[in-house]
């Protein structure tokens, strides 16, 4: 089966409707990007999946045994809470030390086991919350904003990496992002959220698509021309992906 | 061993040192997550508790436990459901306070003992309460062992709990009976309105010295020992309130602590 099959959702939170009659399905190794506006139920949908919130109707399935590696919006660390990266990487529970630092070093963090997680910087907490989620080799990476508040060239570099991590792992990919230019880009698949599934598919024909249009305007046209010219040549499967550098540059 | 637990200034001190223990790491958790008013609320409920069970004649300390639970879960129940979590905590903590102390004047004969339970009376702690103490101390700590790096995630981020497959609602479940069982047993060493003062005071003071959370635990453990050996000892010589004594010498170490670590800041910052 598919790794989610989410059917007929529909969550109510405060009396608000906030997701109505969602469908929505993740096959293995697929990178699929959540677009939307604020508001919009893009982590509403993330938290119903990771079953942090109930559906008020319809059903969420996960493939039974799916291992999920979970990067959450930046989380705040309190600074009355001493604790180590190296510490944070062993919970809920105790992980052998190599396996923490093979996690570390796929994320580009290794050398920040001993650090205290409060004096990370933006770019330096997001990577270490990757590695975090990749610890338990996870057959979908989920990923929620995972670069707000990181500056233009931070997010990029994140970017980067998780492409790196997707061709190592071959993990399947789920985020929500507001960086429709650079998220775009690397997707096979994009559902654009507005309470429902206004349109979904391949960037090109949401790009394009009218309720797609009426949500975010045609700003994102100049992105959608690069992603067409980036992506016309063919990669080698070996592929760095290092070429995604030219989707930052086109705001 | 009887013998020394004769000692009325020995069970005390063994009284003293139950209650540090289990309100420190206990502490930690309230520090982390911000829930200081919360520890507030759930010692003052208490209070209404012992006048209940005064006159009911049962034990203060299961009158107390029950009203504390009530009351912590009361308000775990209201929390994240958008309601201003300070002011209602405000309210729920005074007013919980307050029906107790009129509770109590209903009572008659017991006024006079009223100091006892706002403050503590730990110079009159029996064997049996000593028993009892130390019951709930081992508790406190079994359950904080038993759940602490779920407890520890799930003060971090809900989400990363949830993914991890763990309930953050059971854990704040669990932080509410650990702190009812805390409040119930510090009554006798230090009364409601400084209950919260031991849980808070040497988790803080224990913050600039600690590199993980397990020992920041540890550490405040240590120094509410402390506090509570140095109050009773300078109650003892200068014939002040016990409970109060306490909490000042837990409040001069936080001023220490607090001084050295910004000296050591201020030292790092020249080298």
């Amino acid at each position: 089966m598919s790794l989610i099959e989410v059917t007929d959702l529909t969550i109510r939170l405060g009396g608000n409707t906030v997701l109505s009659h969602v469908d929505f399905h993740m096959d293995e190794g697929e990178i699929v990007t959540i677009v939307g506006p604020n508001g919009s139920g893009k982590s509403t949908l993330l938290k119903a999946i990771i079953g942090a919130i109930r559906p008020s109707a319809g059903t969420v399935r996960l493939r039974p045994d799916l291992r999920i590696g979970y990067v959450p919006q930046k989380l705040h660390v309190d600074p009355t809470l001493p604790l180590t990266v190296q510490r944070f990487m062993n919970l809920p529970h105790q992980v052998a030390h190599a396996d923490v630092r093979r996690a570390l070093t796929e994320a580009g963090a290794e050398d920040l086991g001993n650090r205290q997680m409060a004096d990370l910087s933006g770019g330096q907490f997001q990577r270490v919350m990757l590695a975090r989620a990749l610890l338990s080799k996870p057959q979908l990476l989920i990923l929620d904003e995972a670069t707000q508040g990181l500056d233009q060239p931070g997010s990029a570099a994140f970017y980067r990496q998780i492409e790196q991590v997707r061709s190592d792992l071959g993990c399947a990919v789920l985020m929500v992002s507001h960086e429709l230019h650079v998220v775009m880009a690397a997707s096979d698949r994009v559902i654009c959220l507005n309470g429902h599934v206004c349109c979904q598919g391949e960037p090109e024909h949401v790009a394009s698509a009218p309720e797609y249009r009426a949500l975010f305007g045609s700003g994102t046209q100049g992105a959608l021309a690069l992603y067409r010219h980036e992506h016309n040549h063919s990669h080698d499967p070996g592929c760095g992906h290092d070429h995604s550098h030219t989707h930052e540059a086109a705001e | 061993m009887t013998s020394l637990l004769d000692s009325f200034l020995i069970r005390a001190a063994l009284a003293g040192i139950g209650v540090a223990i289990a309100a420190a790491p206990l502490g930690c958790f309230v520090v982390w997550r911000r829930m200081a008013y919360f520890g507030d609320a759930t010692a003052h409920a208490a209070i209404l508790g012992v006048a209940l069970s005064l006159a009911f004649s049962t034990s203060i300390f299961a009158g107390a436990l029950v009203a504390a639970l009530v009351m912590a879960l009361t308000v775990s129940a209201l929390s994240g459901r958008g309601y201003a979590m300070d002011t209602l905590l405000g309210v729920l903590a005074h007013s919980a306070l307050a029906f107790g102390l009129v509770a109590v004047s209903f009572l008659s004969g017991v006024r006079i003992d009223l100091m006892a339970y706002l403050f503590g009376d730990i110079l009159a702690v029996s064997q049996t309460d000593l028993a009892v103490i130390w019951g709930g101390t081992a508790l406190v700590l079994a359950l904080l062992w038993w759940r602490w790096s779920a407890l520890l995630l799930s003060s971090l981020n809900q989400d990363l709990a949830y993914a991890a497959g763990l309930n953050p609602r059971r854990e704040q479940m669990v932080l509410t009976v650990a702190l009812a069982l805390v409040v119930a047993v510090a009554i006798k060493v230090v009364g409601v309105l400084l209950i919260a003062a031991l849980l808070i005071i040497p988790a803080a003071t224990a913050r600039p010295f600690a590199t993980t959370p397990e020992r920041m635990g540890m550490i405040a453990a240590a120094l509410g020992t402390i506090s509570s050996v140095g109050g009773l000892v300078l109650s003892y010589h200068f014939d002040t309130p016990t409970g109060p004594s306490i909490v000042c010498v837990a409040a001069v170490l936080f001023t220490l602590s607090s001084i050295g670590s910004a000296l050591r800041h201020r030292v790092a910052r020249q080298i």
